[in-house]
């Protein structure tokens, strides 16, 4: 492994506030290819300390690929260049000498922009609190082994749970589509037995409140499954549209609102 | 001067939670929608303490600074969770859990609240189970378990190497239920800055609103802290860039004790430290050890051609390759507990045998384990003569099946295979057993305080087992702390709404707006990270890390003092108080850190014995084994608050051990 | 009847409209271009004449022809309404200024299917400017049959390469919607979605490759004669 000093150049999106207007900056930085792409950015905002200005906003927390607090968009795609990895994850070793990197925040009406590169994911929560769970409360619940659940159904359910909540898939799709995310919810409640009775309200609920979040209309296009750092299938929506269609079809509950 | 008692119930171990819990008093369901609880952190202990506190029907605030309660950094644990389920056969049951806990912790956790968490271990499983949690199955549809370190039974659930991820969105959608029945109002993206007290009783907290930086005040009957460990004081570690131990800290201040602050556990698999940029280490989970055998060569001058690049390690013969876990502790091998595995990699480092450009690294190398599986799927598949390289691609395809997730992560950061050349690993701070104070019912100091998950000190004593701290982060937040919580509450069934317009609150959104205002305004020429990363490399890590004598203490406590009264002077946080500003969250972080360090090395240097992660160099046993002085030590060292810079007053909770007999702790 | 106007409504049952709909008109493409062969039946449309004489006045054919505007028209508008949301969803204006190209950035059809859609419709309007308009509304001229009609519009050369263009839309348009159909409707299998996809493919170059068939076919009869 070659520890390799290399020189970029950076268009960062400054934005001071969600009523502010925006614009890119320019800054150079040299750095080491072995860090991360966060640690380069760790390496401006010590530079622009330095220079008493303002460091950039920017999300991160666990830096191992699994909290889902970075986003950004690295030179067009949500995560930059590599497939299956979060930002907190890319190494700039994937750079060469004398590059530019764009750097955006995410764009989307349901996410609006807190700061700089700092985007307001809330309406997530608030998707999953419309129904992303399973009514049980503490306590009164059967043995872990009751009900035996066949092993591939298991592995479907738990790929779809693997999801990290980032907003990739809202930032990559053109419609800005929050389809994915919650069909990896409903699917894996849906697949599991624990999650079968209550799963009819459940997609209704949810895909209620998704549409009022103001996210986008899927068009089947892909490029949320491809540009999701946890390989979420679409798969998953295709289940939550069986989902929804035999909830409103087959179902024999009358909503009363 | 407050006397110490754990509220421990009487009665026979295995009796006391069963008796307690069926007799303590309750909150009548009219009354708890009345009485208001706090809750401050959303990990695993603080979203299924909220989540429970809602169902039962108590009217839940809960904060956390993340943009989302899913963030918490439970979600990065990766192994699994322990349960005394017994679905093995092999012998568990919630005696052994409890006794390998104990012993595990070298001795020094309370037996009482121990065997209450291998009681309730069980339930835990059912409940995840319940929400949808999905954990790994066996063929036949079943739970799937594997090993951990430091115990001789498969009780360990998991879900691939994300058990962590799935622990907490289970308990994430639970809170996230009683959010939308209105049991739960969520505040996300406040980070607590201080405990108002009100007559002695925790009253409320004051937040800051990250996004708007104004202060708010939150009144409630009684207080819950679930904010983690305090790791992040050595600048690198396993834990998220944003853990802290400020509300901890802050409530230390106003007088909750803090117990055995230098027991903090540095896990023996993670990647190591590849240069002075990096921001955090990652962990490779214990599993990995399952499967995984740990080796450095034999022969310094194998080291030298590695290093040269002249000699591929996977290359070197097996007879120079030196298996020391497995030569030092025949009985249980790589999986020895994580205490025992990382002080053994320090000293075949400290002999030369370290490999990689640091030489501060171990290979753990899955290539015998490949065969091994190799050959048996060619024995199910009936091809008797497969060739060595059919052998290892079938090898593989198991591992991968096992652990993707982690060997991906791997060749992510180092850009190696970890298929082909082992992995280079090398002990990390992780976690840290130490933390405030709290009886039996987890209740602080502070009457009215609780503290539950990583951020009390109870359950794992001088060192934690793997797959332990999922464990006691739901067993606190579903099954202890709901009932335990009613035992302060059934007092306060009186006290009418807390008014935050009283002088407490006032007073103590002061304090913290001077703090900020102060921080503000030095301008120094510093930033904020190059203080934690002086606080945490330069002084904690080096004198008291994984080896710690007196003379390295006293100079970090010196140094420590130095870098408080710098900080102090020198810091430059931009911006200011009224917006988004994650520089002056990180200042405000980094003071409490360097507060706390002055508490830990003062910790360290009154136990002066050698126990679990605590190892100081002047008490070994011949072959670097711990020295753990039981008659002297054998305490809870729960510290009081007296003033900064000032030496804080030491409160010993004696450990009495009735049910296990106090041993030395063998591997071997 | 609330919970269907609330599913007709939501996100996703607009794309079930879309999907239904449009799978409505992919079985109208099949019969119109399958009937419409006739004109190479023989060489003075006397079959093609009596087969568009039957289906004019056919009353059940004519019902289901009510069906068919009916449908075209739904599901155009509602396609343009999916996207002034999705538009509005993104925020509206240039996304992102980083260059690099998405791996899906290729699915050109997937991420273009309103102006497909819009190319489609505005041949559409050429087309029955031409055939239906002539036929249903205004009369042809004595004498003068549809295939007199066909005949004279592709012998002209921009009219040949509006309706090349007008088909390559729709094929690029069902390459993406044909299968996609599917998915909206939750009807995957990993067994059974790859040969839905192989049809969807087989449809969507076939049927536009019949219909060019008959411009380019007249076209060159014209030229040599």
């Amino acid at each position: 492994m070659a520890h390799e000093e290399i020189n970029l150049t950076l268009q960062v999106w400054r934005q001071e506030g969600p009523k502010k207007s925006g614009k890119f900056e320019t800054h150079v930085v040299r750095i080491n290819t072995h860090m991360s792409f966060l640690e380069m950015l760790d390496v401006l905002n010590e530079q622009l300390n330095q220079q008493k200005k303002q460091p950039v906003a920017f999300e991160h927390d666990c830096r191992e690929g699994i909290c889902g607090s970075c986003s950004l968009v690295i030179n067009g795609r949500p995560h930059g260049p590599m497939q299956g990895t979060t930002t907190c994850q890319l190494h700039m070793r994937h750079f060469n000498d004398g590059d530019t990197i764009w750097i955006e925040p995410y764009r989307a009406k349901a996410f609006p922009i807190i700061k700089d590169l700092v985007v307001d994911r809330s309406a997530f929560d608030r998707i999953i609190q419309a129904g992303g769970y399973v009514s049980v409360n503490t306590g009164g619940v059967p043995d872990g082994n009751a009900i035996p659940i066949e092993l591939n159904t298991a592995k479907r359910a738990f790929e779809a749970a693997t999801c990290i909540g980032c907003g990739a898939c809202v930032a990559a799709c053109p419609n800005a589509s929050a389809m994915l995310f919650t069909s990896a919810k409903v699917s894996q409640l849906a697949l599991l037995p624990q999650g079968r009775p209550e799963s009819k309200q459940r997609v209704l609920n949810m895909i209620s409140v998704m549409d009022k979040e103001g996210f986008g209309l899927c068009s089947n296009i892909g490029a949320c499954e491809a540009e999701c750092p946890k390989g979420i299938s679409l798969e998953n929506i295709a289940l939550m549209n069986r989902e929804y269609i035999s909830a409103n079809f087959a179902s024999r509950r009358v909503p009363t609102k | 001067m407050k006397k110490l008692d754990a509220k421990i119930p009487p009665g026979p171990i295995n009796e006391k939670w069963t008796k307690y819990r069926s007799t303590m008093p309750l909150v009548a369901p009219h009354n708890k929608i009345r009485m208001e609880v706090i809750v401050v952190g959303t990990g695993l202990a603080g979203a299924s303490a909220a989540a429970t506190l809602g169902e039962l029907g108590y009217n839940v605030k809960c904060f956390t600074f993340h943009d989302s309660p899913r963030r918490a950094h439970s979600i990065a644990a990766q192994g699994g969770i322990n349960a005394a389920k017994n679905y093995r056969n092999d012998g568990d049951s919630v005696y052994r859990l409890f006794y390998d806990t104990i012993k595990g912790g070298d001795y020094r956790a309370r037996e009482a609240n121990v065997y209450r968490l291998a009681e309730v271990s069980g339930n835990i499983i059912d409940q995840c189970v319940a929400q949808g949690v999905p954990f790994a199955r066996e063929y036949g549809g079943l739970l799937d378990t594997r090993s951990f370190g430091g115990t001789q039974v498969q009780r360990t659930f998991y879900a691939a190497g994300q058990t962590g991820q799935q622990l907490l969105l289970g308990a994430y959608s639970a809170l996230s239920r009683q959010i939308s029945l209105g049991t739960v109002k969520m505040y996300n993206r406040h980070e607590m800055l201080d405990l108002v007290t009100i007559d002695g009783k925790a009253r409320g907290i004051i937040a800051r609103n990250l996004v708007s930086g104004k202060l708010e005040r939150y009144g409630a009957h009684a207080v819950v802290l679930a904010t983690g460990g305090y790791g992040n004081v050595y600048y690198l570690s396993t834990n998220a860039m944003g853990s802290n131990v400020s509300a901890a800290w802050q409530v230390h201040r106003r007088g909750a004790y803090f117990a055995n602050p230098c027991f903090c556990q540095i896990h023996p698999t993670c990647i190591p430290v590849s240069g002075d940029y990096q921001s955090k280490l990652t962990l490779m989970s214990e599993s990995l050890r399952n499967d995984g055998r740990v080796w450095v060569p034999k022969h310094i001058e194998d080291v030298e051609a590695i290093k040269t690049g002249k000699l591929k390690p996977e290359n070197l013969a097996e007879d120079r390759r030196d298996y020391y876990l497995e030569r030092i502790y025949p009985a249980f091998g790589n999986l020895v507990p994580r205490d025992v595995a990382s002080r053994a990699a320090k000293n075949i480092c400290d002999l030369g045998h370290g490999v990689g450009s640091s030489g501060l690294a171990v290979y753990l190398d899955f290539s015998s384990n490949m065969k091994r599986y190799g050959k048996s799927v060619a024995t199910s598949k009936g091809k008797e003569n497969a060739s060595d390289a059919e052998i290892m691609t079938w090898g593989r395809e198991v591992v991968k099946n096992k652990y993707g997730n982690l060997f991906e992560m791997y060749e992510k950061i180092t850009g190696e295979d970890p298929y082909v050349t082992p992995m280079r690993i090398y002990p990390a701070i992780h976690y840290t057993m130490g933390g405030l104070w709290v009886d039996y019912n987890l209740e602080t100091s502070i009457p009215g305080l609780f503290a539950t998950g990583e951020s009390n000190f109870s359950d794992h004593g001088a060192n934690r087992l793997g797959a332990s701290a999922l464990m006691q982060g739901l067993a606190d937040g579903y099954f202890v702390l709901p009932y335990t919580i009613g035992t302060f509450l059934a007092h306060e069934i009186s006290t009418p709404k807390i008014d935050t317009n009283a002088p407490e609150f006032a007073a103590a959104e002061n304090d913290v707006t001077i703090r900020i205002n102060k921080l503000l305004s030095i301008k120094g020429n510093r930033s904020v990270e190059s203080f934690h990363r002086e606080l945490g490399v330069k002084i904690m890590w080096e004198y008291c890390g994984m080896a710690r004598n007196e003379a390295g203490l006293l100079k970090a406590r010196d140094l420590v003092r130095k870098l408080r009264e710098e900080y102090w002077t020198n810091v430059n946080v931009p911006g200011t108080a009224d917006e988004f500003n994650p520089e002056l969250e990180k200042a405000l972080r980094v003071a409490d850190f360097i507060e706390l360090a002055e508490l830990m090395i003062v910790d360290a240097l009154t136990r002066n014995e050698s126990c679990g992660g605590h190892f100081r160099e002047e008490y070994q046993e011949e072959g670097g084994e711990t020295k753990r002085d039981d008659e002297n030590y054998g305490y809870v060292a729960a510290w009081e608050f007296t003033g900064v810079g000032v030496d804080p007053q030491l409160h010993k909770e004696e450990l009495v051990y009735e049910n296990i007999k106090i041993a030395l702790r063998n591997y071997k | 009847m609330k919970w269907l106007i609330s599913f007709l409504t939501s996100s996703l049952g607009k794309k079930v409209v879309m999907s239904l709909t449009g799978l409505f008109l992919c079985s109208f493409l099949l019969v119109h271009m399958i009937g419409n062969l006739k004109l190479f039946a023989d060489s003075d449309g006397h079959k093609f004449n009596e087969y568009a004489e039957f289906m004019a006045h056919n009353p059940l054919i004519k019902s289901v022809s009510y069906g068919l505007y009916f449908f075209i028209l739904l599901h155009a508008f509602q396609g343009f309404l999916i996207y002034f949301t999705n538009r509005a969803a993104v925020g509206g204006g240039k996304r992102y200024s980083g260059k690099q190209v998405s791996p899906t950035e290729a699915r050109i059809a997937s991420r273009n299917m309103a102006a497909l859609g819009t190319l489609i419709l505005a041949f559409l309007l050429l087309h029955m400017g031409q055939f239906w308009l002539k036929a249903k509304i205004i009369g042809l001229a004595d004498g003068v049959t549809l295939f007199d009609e066909v005949k004279i519009a592709f012998s002209q050369e921009w009219v040949v390469i509006a309706y090349l263009l007008g088909l390559v839309a729709l094929s690029l348009h069902l390459l993406h919607g044909f299968q996609s159909a599917f998915q909206t409707l939750g009807l995957t299998h990993p067994k059974y979605t790859p040969l839905v996809k192989m049809l969807g493919y087989a449809f969507s170059i076939l049927v536009p490759l019949g219909f060019a068939s008959m411009p380019v076919y007249f076209y060159v009869m014209h030229i040599n004669g």
